[in-house]
């Protein structure tokens, strides 16, 4: 019988009643990633031994005690490559564990491989990979979304039990709702940052990847918190995020905000948000339409702070301390013009153009400052929301999963898969992609659910309480 | 899938249909120069138009009243979070110098600096 | 036509931590190469820095010491440029809301060369301004090899304090005062021990020269990473003399960077290609801004020492020491507590004070392995000294020993047979005895042979092994040969 298909807590019973080894969940999950990976492709690197070691040790009475998570390949292991999908790292061997590593090895959780993802973590669709490109689980010729596409593709096709992604405009929650599982962003200092490769270092947060909403809350319990290696992280100590699970959400106000339901939105993701909507009025939430004016100017503020910060968080990767260094060149200039010329894929050069642009000299003002000022409008525009809900309710993307290559070279495009979840980074709060049904071609379809800044037992009560009264969850594609 | 026309973004149809004409050059070389990289003669000419295509529609943020928006003061809290000057772990040599592209006596060794 | 020179400093000083400013690697100079790195100071991917806190207070301890103002908020900012020494390829520094702002130096005449002293503008104690003070991480340190390069990072996100000057300085020599009154001042301050021999302190000049009288400046050119304060004397000599004979013969100063080679004694265009200084500074979103107000500025405000200026005065004034004796003493806070304690052990301070610069430092100096003298006992000395009872071979001689093996001077000059003995009771009694016993050297003498004394004056020395105060036994018998 394989364990692959289990959920985090029903592993955890099964293991605690001894009615399941770690070593066999292992091996169940290493069967159905060599018989689904091929297709998939969702991880780039596998350490089957060390896990195996690992799961002979595994102390089951921990929270997360003896259970496999993946973990996308720009999180800092110990002893593990961090390749971020660029070949500007191949090579390089992490000489330590991000928090949230340490965090996951102290309860008990089993770190199986790492994830594919777009190069580091520029763009929806996990096409840009210097490793190759991962398929979406439900139809191998369409993305799985990105940037953490390799590990939902992998807890979509049961290759993993949960992962950890990480979010700057999305990038958890699209991939998520291409794939048909549920995916957190957690308010901005929620969880500790470091050791994780920063592309936006304001809006980089890490996350859960999970099958359920009660897995996501689990899953965030062990990895969040104040942590002093991250001055940005929220020195409150992180709740119990599994406690509001299971309360009804009647009473409750909702926000539908208008400026997301505009024609142009794919019309079978309208349709299936407007039902989720009706749903969760039935499940007793009184249903409040409100107004998020800055919305259009999101993607705008959000490609400037994003592509400045990141031109600078990525001026580090120059061949001279670590990593791949070109070969043969003459002299230092000619070494960092090729090794980052060699190095970078094309989205990440772009980005770093447009960043580095708009931070040059005499246009400073024009962008960058005058983006964190619309920003700033962006975040008030949720303040005053939040007077009059406790959770706002979205589609997670206009679009279901589109083909692979579809957007590769319309970069402006592919920025728009972005448009529904960007706004909730600009404004550090937090939000959660569940399944709320499937186009008739069978691709999966996301609900956001967006809560105010340190409210995730909000938004997984009233996304636990959909999932709970629904069952898109517990689909499963055929992978054929 | 059919593409479309983005009604939050009215202007990136004409875009795609190439009646749109940007406004804003972009020196590509010179940026490219600033960010360390080389382009070869098509990236500078591709990345160009795909630059100044993202620019001229972040354009539109100039719409947004912003003279108002104050970025300081805004912060959550107050508190400074500051570090106790006490020593922590650090990495040992090996593990410092593993990931050297070119090392020797303990240096890392890099192509010749320019005074 | 004269000209004039137009002179600002960025003097650039590493603070006296025990760990770097953004992680707890240690702030140590001299260890191995690369022995002192974690994921944070070597631009690991993931890595975060934290400030520590120490570094934030020493800066504005400096500010405060520098008469600046403190503002309300500071933030840290990146300064984004390639270059191999630099791990992230990207300077944590301060843009537009940096520590401190404005603030000043005054020059003393003391300050200046020995040999410029003399001159006007040594005695007008002219006043400096600063444009402002922050802090910064410090980069590696390459080494140049036969064909390429190699880096030693520990160095590597140490913290740095930049102090910027207005351009208010016009000769080699003020830029000399400046920082010689820097250095005293933050040594005392106790930020950093502004050592040369470790680069803790080194300094980038602007210079340009315009026509005496004139408002305008003119083009200026850079002279960077001076490390000692001779240097920038001597670079400035240089570079003064060379735009002066240049603008003077009708040619035009370019701008420029340059480096100063002190061995050859002239400047050198430095080679890096100038990005136009395009830095691209933007708000580092990894550091929360600092607030000044509360904890850091009261702790930076409870450890402003009594400044070297206020120092010199009071010491004169108190222990009425001359201004150099007062000046040597207070070049140091060390010394000057040291003198203080001593002077405060004894009656008789200038005496204290002389001992201690003509004597003490110059003895220490010679011995090899010298051990701190309890000041009461320096005092003590002092003293025995001034008092007459030691003669100041004898004195020296003392305080030798008591650089060896401190204990109790007068115990030495017991032990030695050293002290002078000058009590006249003890004095008397010798001479009595002297007289008693010489009854034909006293007939001599009171028949009016004065020679006669001598031979009581040498019983006396002969009794008393060599330690009574001549002078004194000389009016003593005198004294008692008148009594009837």
């Amino acid at each position: 019988m394989s364990f692959a298909f289990s959920t985090i807590r029903e592993l955890r019973k099964q293991l605690l009643a001894k009615e399941v080894h770690p070593t066999e969940l292992i091996e169940s999950l290493l069967d159905q990633i060599s018989s689904v990976d091929p297709k998939v492709k969702a991880y780039i690197h596998l350490h089957p031994e060390r896990a195996l070691e690992a799961a002979k040790k595994a102390d089951i009475s921990l929270p997360l005690g003896g259970v496999p998570i993946a973990v996308k390949d720009l999180i800092s292991v110990r002893g593990e490559p961090c390749t971020c999908a660029s070949r500007i790292l191949e090579g390089y061997i992490a000489p330590y564990d991000a928090t949230v590593i340490e965090r996951l090895r102290s309860a008990g959780a089993i770190l199986l491989g790492r994830t594919n993802m777009d190069e580091f973590a520029m763009g929806s669709s996990t096409e840009n990979s210097a490793w190759g490109m991962t398929h979406n689980p439900w139809d191998l010729s369409r993305v799985p979304g990105g940037s953490s596409g390799g590990s939902a593709a992998a807890v979509a096709a049961h290759e993993a039990i949960a992962a950890l992604g990480s979010d700057t405009g999305g990038s958890i929650r699209q991939p998520a709702a291409f794939c048909g599982c549920v995916g957190l962003k957690p308010t901005y200092g929620r969880v500790s940052r470091y050791g994780l490769t920063a592309f936006a270092s304001s809006l980089d947060q890490i996350g859960p990847l999970t099958k359920t909403v009660a897995d996501a809350a689990l899953l965030l319990e062990s990895i969040a918190g104040a942590d002093p290696r991250d001055n940005t992280c929220d020195p409150e100590p992180a709740p119990s995020f599994s406690a509001k699970l299971g309360e009804e959400i009647r009473g409750m106000t909702l926000g539908i905000p208008k400026e997301y339901f505009v024609s142009g939105i794919d019309p079978e993701v309208e349709a299936a948000t407007k039902q989720a909507i009706s749903h969760l009025e039935g499940l007793g939430a009184t249903l409040r339409e409100i107004s998020l004016p800055h919305t259009a100017y999101s993607v705008a503020s959000y490609y400037l702070v994003a592509t400045a910060e990141a031109s600078a968080n990525l001026a580090r990767f120059d061949g001279m301390r670590y990593g791949r260094r070109a070969k043969d060149c003459d002299d230092l200039l000619e070494t960092y013009g090729r090794t980052r010329e060699e190095g970078f894929g094309r989205e990440v050069k772009r980005r770093i153009l447009l960043g580095t642009y708009a931070l040059s000299c005499g246009y400073y003002d024009a962008y960058y400052l005058r983006a964190q000022k619309v920003r700033m409008r962006i975040r008030q525009d949720f303040l005053a929301a939040f007077r009059h809900c406790q959770a706002i309710v979205t589609p997670t993307s206009p679009t279901p999963a589109f083909r692979l290559g579809e957007r590769a070279e319309d970069p402006l495009q592919m920025y728009l898969a972005d448009i529904f979840t960007i706004a909730v980074n600009l404004a550090g709060l937090c939000a959660i992609s569940l399944p709320c049904g499937f186009t008739q071609s069978g691709l999966p379809i996301g609900l956001q659910i967006i809560g105010p800044m340190r409210q995730e037992e909000t938004i997984l009560q009233v996304g636990h309480a959909y999932e709970q009264s629904t069952d898109w969850h517990t689909l499963r594609p055929s992978l054929s | 899938m059919a593409k479309r026309a983005f009604p939050l973004l009215p202007e990136t149809g004409a875009f795609r249909y190439g009646y749109f004409v940007p406004t804003v050059a972009i020196d590509v070389a010179y940026v490219a120069e600033l960010a360390r990289f080389r382009l070869s003669p098509e990236e500078i000419e591709t990345f160009g138009s795909q630059l100044e295509q993202v620019l001229a529609y972040v354009k539109k943020l100039e719409e947004v009243e912003v003279r108002e928006v104050a970025l300081i003061g805004e912060e959550e809290s107050f508190q400074n979070r500051l570090r106790p000057d006490r020593p922590l772990p650090e990495l040992t040599r090996s593990e410092v110098l593993e990931n050297a592209p070119q090392k020797a006596d303990g240096l890392f060794l890099v192509p010749r600096i320019l005074e | 036509m004269t000209y004039e020179a137009v002179i600002g400093l960025e003097v650039h000083v590493q603070l006296k931590t025990e760990t770097k400013l953004f992680c707890g690697c240690r702030n140590e100079f001299g260890a191995e190469p690369n022995s002192h790195l974690c994921p944070v100071c070597l631009g690991l991917p993931g890595a975060l820095p934290v400030p520590n806190e120490e570094a934030v207070i020493q800066t504005i301890l400096t500010g405060l010491m520098l008469g600046s103002t403190i503002p309300p908020r500071a933030k840290f900012d990146r300064k984004n440029y390639f270059y191999p020494d630099m791990p992230k390829n990207y300077q944590i520094s301060q843009y537009d809301q940096p520590l401190c702002l404005g603030g000043g130096v005054t020059l003393p005449v003391l300050s200046f060369p020995k040999d410029a002293q003399k001159e006007a503008q040594a005695l007008a104690n002219k006043k400096v301004r600063l444009v402002r003070i922050h802090l910064e991480e410090d980069v590696g340190k390459s080494f140049h090899l036969e064909s390429c390069s190699g880096i030693d990072f520990n160095r590597a996100g140490t913290p740095l304090m930049e102090i910027v000057t207005e351009a208010d300085l016009t000769t080699p020599e003020e830029a000399f005062a400046l920082l010689t009154t820097l250095r005293e001042i933050l040594r005392y301050g106790k930020v950093s021990d502004v050592d040369m021999e470790k680069g803790q302190l080194r300094c980038d000049v602007n210079i340009s020269v315009r026509l005496a009288g004139t408002e305008a400046f003119g083009t200026k050119r850079e002279i960077k990473n001076l490390n000692s304060i001779s240097a920038v004397r001597r670079s400035l000599k240089h570079e003064i003399q060379s735009q002066i004979e240049l603008v003077s013969s009708g040619g035009a100063v370019v701008q420029q960077t340059l480096r100063w080679d002190d061995a050859r004694g002239e400047t050198i265009p430095m080679r890096t290609k100038e990005q136009a200084h395009d830095y691209r500074y933007f708000p580092d979103p990894d550091l929360l801004p600092i607030y000044t107000e509360g904890r850091l500025r009261e702790e930076a405000a409870r450890r402003v020492p009594e400044l070297p200026e206020e120092k010199k005065s009071r010491l004169a004034e108190t222990y009425g020491l001359s201004e150099y004796q007062a000046s040597v003493l207070a070049s140091g806070p060390p010394l000057a507590d040291y003198f203080e304690q001593a002077a405060r052990s004894s009656r008789n301070p200038v005496a204290v004070a002389n001992l201690t610069l003509n004597d003490y430092l110059a003895l220490r100096q010679d011995s090899p392995e010298p051990v701190s003298v309890p000041p009461e006992y320096l005092g003590e000395l002092a003293d025995l000294v001034s008092d007459g009872r030691l003669n100041s071979r004898q004195g020296r001689e003392v305080l030798a020993i008591l650089i060896q093996t401190p204990r109790p001077p007068k115990e030495i000059a017991r032990e030695r047979g050293l002290a002078q003995i000058s009590d006249t009771q003890a004095l008397e009694a010798f001479c009595r005895e002297a007289i008693s016993a010489s009854p034909k050297s006293v007939a001599d003498y009171k028949a009016g042979k004065a020679a006669a004394i001598n031979a009581l004056k040498g019983f006396v020395m002969k009794k008393t092994r060599g330690q009574a105060n001549p002078q004194r036994i000389h009016e003593l018998l005198e004294l008692l040969l008148r009594e009837p």
